[in-house]
């Protein structure tokens, strides 16, 4: 990894921490974003971490961008020594794989894919040496992801699941993007994952929809009162499988009110990750069950 | 004291100085396109220089003020008439109780800004009142606005006099060919030093796909690219990078053939490599270009950049003095 930086016109830093992507990368890019943060560098309004860079938006007229530069050298040099260990949540997503709403909406932009005579997902699971739609299913819902950075629009989190690179699912884009994608699709492009947070444009492949509310400008949903926004980066999700019956019974609880995303506070180490990712992910897994 | 909607225009929507600090949950700043424009409609009306005023894009509305009211347009030359009889821009007027305050054709530039002396009172979300459409966020409900509407208004702190002027040679004109100054950088490197050149020297127009979120440019030849193995999870097309965090200004060029400038209510982050951004001093002149104008890229270094901006504050004093 090679940290490279660049300004974004006389109001931006940006800070690539890879060229490449990787849990190393983001998580980098994750703690310095934070380590920015703590230090509470004058005239920096945003601070905007990526799947392996991250971004600042500054006040020139606060901060001279060449003292900023050497202000998040110095960050960045003192960061090295910390140990990767990251305070965090897990949130289970349930998921309808494979659903009517998706369907229905891929099959209308079929002329602007790769295998027109495909479903995204059969697409997804050939393509991926996968013996079967169920098989890439469950290859999705297995591996817990993390949340690799928030945005495109408001709340959406782009996801990078927590396994081997040999293991990574990975699809191209649309060859067009389509000008529709029904709100809280759970999509595939590269090798990230996404849940669209609202309705709209979109070039991800679309693997199916959970029932859960992820952004609500509103805030009339319950467990986004607080805040309109469910994921920060460096959240961990895990995706579970549910059929029409449960989707329908989640739908309901979320219009009511009765509904919560279960979740539990976890510590994610990445040197016990890369020591045994299946056993750091089972233990992460296992945090839900206290829940 | 409130605002009756009769006719929205076509795109028309409540802003004000935008809610920075969300921007890494993908929550743009959004505000108005043209910051110099809504700070002299507030002034001139005797609101703070960030209060809400409405963006009206290439068409104005039809408005009733139910109570007296102060009123000031600026920006774009869009005149604006009240029951008729037309009223100068760049300076305050009074429109009276009931009646009607409507706008001719767009003449120059593109969006003007309309302020009310008391300011535009929607509910203020996450620190601003100003309208993000794509995240339904903000403004009214939301989004533009619509005929029957109705806005409240604030209340004035004193008595407001019609007839306050912005200097001509504080009001900024929108040139023939307009010029934006750019910093290259970011992720320059991907296309040829031929292309890089090609970039600056030849002119563009803007496309008619040209809103809040990003204004779009044809006309230039594509734009070659620098051979590589793409790094893992970048995607295929040589315009792809790794998926990172948009700079306000930015401007990115998918398959090297058409530049896009990202504006207030910037998408957050994407996978497209950026040839470098524009520099704030000219973030306002992108606000008021129409569809086919003709635009030149210029490179600049970070001092040149740094300069820009000293003078676009210089001016902004200046406009505060005269408007005590």
């Amino acid at each position: 990894m090679k940290t490279r930086m660049s300004f974004g016109g006389d109001e931006h830093i940006f800070v690539e921490l890879d060229e490449e992507m990787s849990l190393e990368a983001c998580f980098r890019a994750l703690s310095l974003a934070k380590a920015v943060r703590e230090s509470r560098v004058s005239g920096v309004s945003e601070i905007c971490p990526a799947n392996a860079s991250f971004q600042l938006r500054f006040d020139p007229d606060e901060i001279a961008p060449r003292d900023l530069r050497a202000e998040l050298e110095a960050i960045e040099r003192a960061s090295e020594a910390a140990e990767p260990v990251l305070k965090t949540r897990i949130v289970e997503v349930p998921v309808f794989y494979n659903d009517p709403w998706t369907h229905e909406t891929l099959m209308r932009f079929r002329e602007r894919h790769q295998a027109p005579d495909m479903t995204d997902l059969e697409y997804a699971a050939r393509i991926n040496g996968l013996a079967s739609v169920d098989a890439l299913i469950a290859a999705h819902a297995a591996a817990p992801w993390f949340v690799s950075m928030v945005g495109f629009v408001a709340g959406l989190p782009w996801l990078y699941q927590m396994v081997e690179r040999s293991r990574q699912i990975e699809v191209p884009k649309y060859l067009r993007p389509r000008t529709d994608t029904p709100r809280l699709t759970v999509g595939h492009g590269g090798c990230l994952g996404c849940i669209y947070s609202v309705r709209g444009a979109g070039g991800y492949q679309m693997f199916g929809i959970t029932p859960m509310p992820i952004y609500d400008p509103r805030q009339a949903i319950s467990y986004l009162r607080d805040f309109m926004i469910l994921f920060n980066p460096g959240d961990i999700v895990k995706f579970r499988p549910v059929g029409r019956e449960e989707y329908d019974a989640i739908s309901r609880e979320v219009q009511e009110g009765r509904f919560n995303p279960r979740l539990s506070h976890v510590t994610f180490s990445l040197d016990a990750f890369h020591a045994d990712p299946a056993a750091s992910n089972a233990k992460l897994v296992e945090a839900l069950d206290g829940h | 004291m409130a605002i009756e909607v009769i006719k929205p225009g076509l795109a028309t929507t409540v802003q004000d100085l935008g809610r920075p600090g969300y921007y890494h949950l993908g929550i743009p700043e959004s505000g108005a396109m043209d910051h110099y424009a809504l700070r002299a409609a507030n002034l001139l009306v005797g609101n703070a220089e960030g209060d809400a005023v409405l963006e009206a894009t290439f068409q104005g509305p039809e408005l009733r003020m139910t109570e007296n009211a102060v009123v000031a347009v600026t920006g774009a030359e869009m005149q604006p008439g009240v029951e008729g009889v037309a009223q100068p821009i760049w300076t305050s007027f009074a429109v009276k109780a009931g009646q009607v305050l409507a706008f001719d054709f767009l003449k120059r530039g593109a969006r003007a800004y309309v302020a009310v002396a008391g300011g535009i009172d929607v509910p203020v979300v996450l620190g601003s009142r100003s309208t993000y459409a794509l995240g339904a966020l903000g403004g009214l409900e939301g989004r533009a606005l619509r005929a029957a509407d109705v806005l409240a208004v604030g209340k004035t702190a004193a008595a407001v006099k019609a007839g306050r002027s912005v200097p001509e040679a504080l009001r900024r004109a929108v040139p023939a060919t307009a010029e934006l100054r750019v910093l290259p950088g970011l992720y320059d490197f991907r296309v040829t030093k031929a292309a890089l050149e090609g970039f600056f020297s030849e002119t563009w127009r803007v496309a008619t796909e040209a809103d809040r979120i990003g204004y779009r440019f044809r006309g230039g030849r594509p734009l070659e690219f620098v051979p590589r193995k793409q790094p893992f999870g970048a995607g295929s097309d040589p315009s792809n990078i790794v998926d990172t965090c948009y700079p306000y200004g930015s401007i990115q060029i998918p398959g090297g053939s058409e530049p896009i400038i990202l504006h207030r209510d910037a998408v957050s982050g994407g996978g497209y490599f950026m040839i470098g951004t524009v520099i704030s001093a000219d973030m306002d002149l992108i606000g008021q270009l129409q569809p086919h104008a003709p635009v030149r890229f210029v490179a600049v270094d970070m001092e040149t950049a740094l300069a820009a901006r000293r003078e676009a504050n210089q001016r902004m004093a200046a406009l505060r003095a005269s408007l005590q």
